[in-house]
């Protein structure tokens, strides 16, 4: 079992070590750099040497292979260096941006399982009746919507319906304050954004919900308690709820992660100040210090929410360990 | 059986001989339309769109790029069933010749992902051992990594194609659908035939192709479907962040990014329609998914 | 024709609006703080200096005072110019070699010192003459200072190496803060991440990435400005969020201007809580041949891809979804060496009969033996009004047999396809802000004068041609001068097909007071003038 978990860990760093490479790679064979994005894009005529000038300033006209070990290095220190477009600390520039984002991304957790684990339980439990239909169609509603298109019809909703009720259009603000300072602004911002990804994030785990709930309710214990005459409460709550959950806690688990990655539209649609939309913007910018932190920054989460799960389900079958 | 008992309706659902049917085609279908109401309905969404893409020569009533100053933001009329954009095209026409697009990057995408993704799950599971290590990492690193890197590079460093935007969606589909293979393919692993059909003497290729495939065949096509819907809104994300198809190609995406969010409420068909496009077909996609894992596994029916 | 009437036929609803804005003066209200929308992504650096986007503009122009400056009470003119710092517009002297500048002594710095001669010297060396090291996007546009002196506290002389009328306009660049001598001294990249000005505001707080706010200074040397309390600024690149937050009230005005769609949409939902501003804009698009490839080194194919452009009747129906709106020469069509609709009428793609001009593009393409091409437009992936024009543009080269695809990418890889000169035909812009035509026509001068030119030709010709309009300080000459190199650069050799002029158009609440449009988003953004009628 420890022999399981330790080469598990161990094989964290190869991951992360390829797709440090791989965003290294990437980010340098697109066409353009940083450079001419910030002397090109007005327009004015600027020198050659002015681009070499603003080269050798940020140390992108070194060897690759100088950069790339810098960049590994780094990492192994926790160092990320500086962004190339603000010269701020790239620590600094995220650190900024964190907090918006993971408050969207817990808000749409806790969304999508208040909606998912009720109504896929009622919807296991009341399986083929009109309640179930609706439920799975609303899942699957959820899953064949783009998300960004969701959030622009939902903000002018908003706008409309408050128009027409006030006379006066509404909608959240759009700077964002930290929920210590002001909660019901702060949540008058987050919330929408949060239920236009926590809608999709429920459907998933709505459909691994009635999933796991049927397979578990025909479990023979199941059968055996309904047989010995158990309350019908009793049964779905301590029994068929309980040991429906694992595979349910892991799609969200696993969901989290890549929840990261549905920030990045859903930022653009809400003009939220996030990590997403810092994504977009250093990838835009050419900007490779801070791409390449946050690349490491996501890619870690999900290496590691892997990884939670692995041992998880070697814990809890130890089978795998021995495979 | 009583309506009142939930428990007793989920105990008398128990599935007992839903197998593969072997009598004639047409009863087959009429079977399964009879099972799968619901996924019918969505084969039905399906071909009306797949058919709109295969035939939107003959049925668009516009060319679907000829911009007309005359007609600019026109609403719903007998001229133009659906409206006309901020250009003056043809909605309906833009979104018949759409529906090609959708279901070529659709297909293709979950097409080339799928299969790369079978061979490797399979080689993966089949061979073990190192290979199988090295290859989960590789494939770790792929599933782990931001799409909106990939694609802007892809994009970046070949244009806005169409055949690079498939490129940048069916990579991330890759690891995805290897994965549900490598977990299915490893359980026939374990099953002694294939270590005594490799006693026997049996290639490599041979026992791929006749043991391992076949029985992993059911997951593979349930994952394959899913994958051209999601291909099909990966497009539609890709083109609103600037990344996807790009004008004057007839995209459902693209119809969806810019002027339709500048004229939502002054123009709303321009945005309605290409997203209720998107929406149905996915919606279609995934209900006749669904269907089909019914039907081909029966262990998972109900799920 | 008089000055007046020229600007009201190039952009009449300008002067309606401008009109009615003299018109109706009232007692400006002091108070209240303003929000406003910044439609970009925060900048990358504060220094004004440094950088040349607009945001940084709109971000900081509050905070600093600046030497000269198009006036603000008539910000339309493209001549009108008058003192910040400085007491009185100098006459030149030494034929025009000369210019020497009075200081205004009462001006204090936000932190409580002096502003005095050395400030402004050194804030325009580190403009004009850059120690090492540090990056001036506009060294170019000062190519005719030798020096700048500053003989007392109070008097500042720039001394030119020629007389030209492109030296005041360059002068009241908006970008030219003044900065304290001494901090420059001590650290030249300070000014990227503080700041510190005399201007009408003064720096309150920067939210990294997301908003830049400022209260009103109590010494600001303009009496009786500014009448704001203080304002916020909101970086926010999606335009959705913009038009939504102005219609929400969330933010008052966005300054830079929005598309059409957008100004109906706020018009129809609003009503008159809604105010509208347009102008002609001191931007516009281009399409530049890759005279390196074949057949586009061939002059009468490029001649036919202008010939093939209906721009009488496009672009009026354009305008009604891009933000484009005037057909023009290569000159500011408000300016006095714009052309007239006469002299443009003989230019090539500006006949008013476009069946005759389309049959002789064809005829051209049949001559160089290029019919039926198929190329490349690469385009840079923004909508306003890159795509639309791109999009109209593919579509009117069908017209005469050519198959164009476009090729959209970002901005990066957009700029590096066109420095390597790996296209064939490209979609750009030349944007500006105070018109300063002998400075605004540069970017049309081959790469070896330019380096930003990416048409790949060399043309010693024109370049003689230009470099006698610079230094021609009679305006009817240079006036003429003007045309004879407008024809060469878009008809004769067709280096550059000038497509449309853009158009800013700028709804906002109608509570906004005091502000008034000009040519450039550039332009007279420091605030001072603005209140608030709540």
């Amino acid at each position: 079992m420890y022999r399981y978990i330790i080469s598990r860990v161990l094989l964290v760093f190869p991951t992360l070590i390829g797709a440090a490479a791989l965003v290294f790679l990437l980010m340098r064979l697109i066409p353009g750099d940083i450079c001419l994005v910030r002397l090109g894009s007005g327009g004015t005529s600027f020198s050659a040497q002015a681009l070499a000038a603003c080269h050798a300033e940020i140390g992108i006209d070194r060897p690759w292979i100088v950069q790339f070990l810098e960049f590994l290095w780094g990492l192994a220190r926790f160092d990320f260096g500086t962004s190339m477009w603000s010269g701020k600390p790239v620590v600094v520039e995220i650190a900024t941006r964190f907090p918006v984002s993971l408050e969207v991304a817990i808000l749409a957790t806790v969304i999508a399982v208040a909606l998912a684990i009720p109504l896929g339980t009622i919807s296991a439990l009341r399986q083929n009746s009109w309640i179930d239909l609706v439920v799975r169609t609303f899942s699957i509603a959820g899953l064949a919507t783009p998300s960004f298109w969701l959030g622009i019809v939902s903000i002018l909703i908003v706008l409309d319906v408050t128009q027409v009720i006030s006379g006066h259009p509404w909608m959240p603000p759009i700077d964002y304050v930290p929920l210590w300072k002001d909660p019901l602004r702060n949540l008058s911002i987050v919330i929408l954004p949060a239920a236009t990804i926590g809608y999709r994030y429920a459907a998933v785990s709505m459909r691994m919900t009635r999933s796991a709930m049927l397979e578990v309710l025909r479990e023979d214990y199941i059968r055996t308690a309904r047989a010995k005459g158990l309350l019908r409460r009793v049964i779905i709550n301590r029994h068929a709820l309980k040991n429906a959950m694992l595979p349910v806690v892991t799609v969200i688990g696993i969901e989290f992660a890549f929840l990261i990655g549905g920030l990045v539209v859903t930022e653009q649609v809400f003009n939220l100040n996030g990590i997403g939309r810092l994504m977009v913007l250093s990838v835009q910018n050419q900007d490779y210090t801070l791409t390449q932190a946050l690349v490491m920054l996501v890619v870690t989460i999900a290496v590691l929410s892997n990884l939670v799960v692995d041992l998880l389900y070697a814990w809890l079958d130890p089978r795998i360990a021995l495979a | 059986m009583t309506v009142a008992d939930p428990t007793s309706t989920t105990l008398t659902a128990i599935p007992d001989d839903h197998g593969m049917v072997r009598r004639g085609a047409i009863p087959a279908v009429l079977r399964f339309v009879r099972r799968q109401p619901v996924g019918t309905l969505g084969i039905a969404l399906v071909l009306f769109f797949g058919l709109a893409g295969i035939f939107a020569d003959f049925l668009a009533p516009y060319n679907p790029t000829a911009n007309d100053f005359a007609a600019m933001t026109e609403a719903p009329s007998w001229a133009h069933w659906l409206g006309t954009d901020q250009l003056g095209r043809d909605l309906l026409s833009r979104i018949l010749f759409g529906a090609r697009t959708a279901f070529i990057v659709g297909l293709t995408s979950a097409l080339v992902g799928g299969f790369s993704g079978l061979v490797l799950g399979v080689a993966s599971a089949y061979f073990g051992g190192r290979i199988d290590l090295w290859l989960q990492r590789v494939l770790d690193i792929v599933i782990s990594f931001p799409l909106i890197i990939m694609a802007l590079a892809v994009v970046s460093i070949f244009g806005t194609g169409v055949h690079n935007v498939i490129a940048a969606i069916t990579i991330p589909l890759i690891p995805r659908c290897s994965r549900v293979v490598r977990s299915s393919a490893l359980a026939i692993r374990a099953v002694p035939y294939v270590d005594a059909a490799r006693a026997l003497g049996y290639g490599h290729m041979r026992i791929i192709l006749c043991h391992m495939v076949p029985n992993v065949i059911a997951p593979f096509l349930v994952i394959i479907t899913a994958s051209v819907g999601q291909a099909i809104l990966a497009e539609a994300s890709l083109s609103y962040l600037g990344l996807g198809v790009q004008e004057p190609v007839p995209a459902w995406g693209l119809m969806l990014q810019g002027g339709a969010e500048e004229y939502a409420t002054t123009a709303p068909w321009i945005a309605i329609f290409p997203g209720l496009a998107i929406m149905l077909t996915v919606f279609g996609i995934n209900l006749f998914g669904d269907a089909l894992r019914d039907v081909l596994d029966p262990k998972l029916r109900d799920r | 024709m008089p000055m007046l009437l020229r600007l009201c036929v190039a952009g009449v609803a300008a002067c309606l609006f401008a009109g009615s804005a003299l018109a109706a003066q009232e007692e400006p209200k002091r108070g209240g703080t303003l929000t406003y929308m910044i439609p970009a992504d925060a900048p990358p650096s504060l220094d004004g200096h440094r950088e040349g986007t607009f945001a940084t503009l709109h971000a900081t122009a509050p905070f600093y005072s600046v030497l000269i400056r198009i006036n603000p009470q008539n910000p339309s003119s493209t001549t009108d110019f008058v003192c910040d710092l400085c007491t009185e517009m100098p006459k030149p002297t030494d034929d025009g070699k000369i210019y020497t500048f009075k200081l205004n002594p009462a001006v204090m710095f936000h932190d409580g010192t002096k502003l005095t001669s050395a400030d402004v010297k050194s804030s325009w060396d580190h403009i004009i003459h850059p120690p090492e090291g540090i990056l001036s996007p506009r060294e170019s546009w000062y190519m005719m200072v030798d020096k700048v002196e500053a003989p007392d506290p109070e008097t500042v002389v720039f001394r030119l190496k020629f007389a030209t009328n492109a030296f005041l306009p360059a002068l009241a660049d908006p970008f030219a803060y003044i900065y304290k001598a001494e901090t420059l001294a001590k650290d030249p990249h300070w000014y990227e991440k503080n700041v510190l000005g005399s201007g009408p505001f003064k720096f309150a707080d920067y939210e990294t990435g997301q908003s830049i706010s400022g209260v009103r200074n109590p010494n600001y040397y303009h009496p009786g400005l500014p009448y704001l309390d203080g304002f916020k600024a909101v970086f926010a690149d999606k335009q959705a969020t913009r038009v939504d937050a102005v219609r929400s009230d969330r933010a008052a005005i966005e300054f830079r201007g929005l598309p059409p769609a957008a100004r109906d949409e706020l018009k129809r939902v609003l009503g008159d809580r809604i105010t509208v501003q347009e102008s002609d804009w001191n931007c516009g698009s281009l399409v530049t041949p890759n005279a390196k490839r074949k057949p586009f080194d061939d002059v009468r194919v490029r001649r036919a891809l202008t010939l093939a452009i209906d721009r009488w009747h496009g672009v009026p129906a354009l305008s009604k979804v891009a933000d484009v709106h005037t057909v023009g020469g290569i000159v500011f069509p408000a300016s006095p060496l714009a052309a007239t609709k006469e002299e443009l009428e003989q230019l090539a793609g500006f006949w008013p009969d476009i069946e005759k001009s389309r049959a002789e593009a064809r005829r051209l393409l049949k001559e160089a033996g290029a019919e039926n091409l198929s190329f490349e437009l690469l385009n840079r992936n923004v909508d306003q009004p890159y795509k639309y024009v791109g999009t109209w543009l593919v579509d009117e080269w069908s017209k005469i047999g050519l198959h164009v695809t476009q090729r959209m990418v970002p901005t990066g890889p957009w700029l590096e396809a066109m420095r390597r000169g790996e296209f064939d035909v490209v979609s750009q812009a030349n944007c500006r802000s105070v018109p300063n035509p002998l400075l605004d026509v540069q970017p049309y001068l081959p790469a070896s004068v330019f380096t930003a030119n990416y048409g790949q030709f060399e043309d010693p010709e024109e370049v003689a041609l230009y470099n006698r309009m610079l230094r021609e300080t009679d305006v009817a000459k240079e006036r003429a001068l003007m045309r004879e190199f407008e024809k060469r650069v878009i008809d004769t050799e067709a280096h550059e097909l000038w497509i449309v002029w853009w158009y800013r158009i700028v709804p906002y609440r109608s509570y906004v007071k005091g502000w008034t449009i000009s040519p450039s988003h550039f332009i007279n953004q420091d605030l001072a003038t603005i209140w608030l009628d709540k």
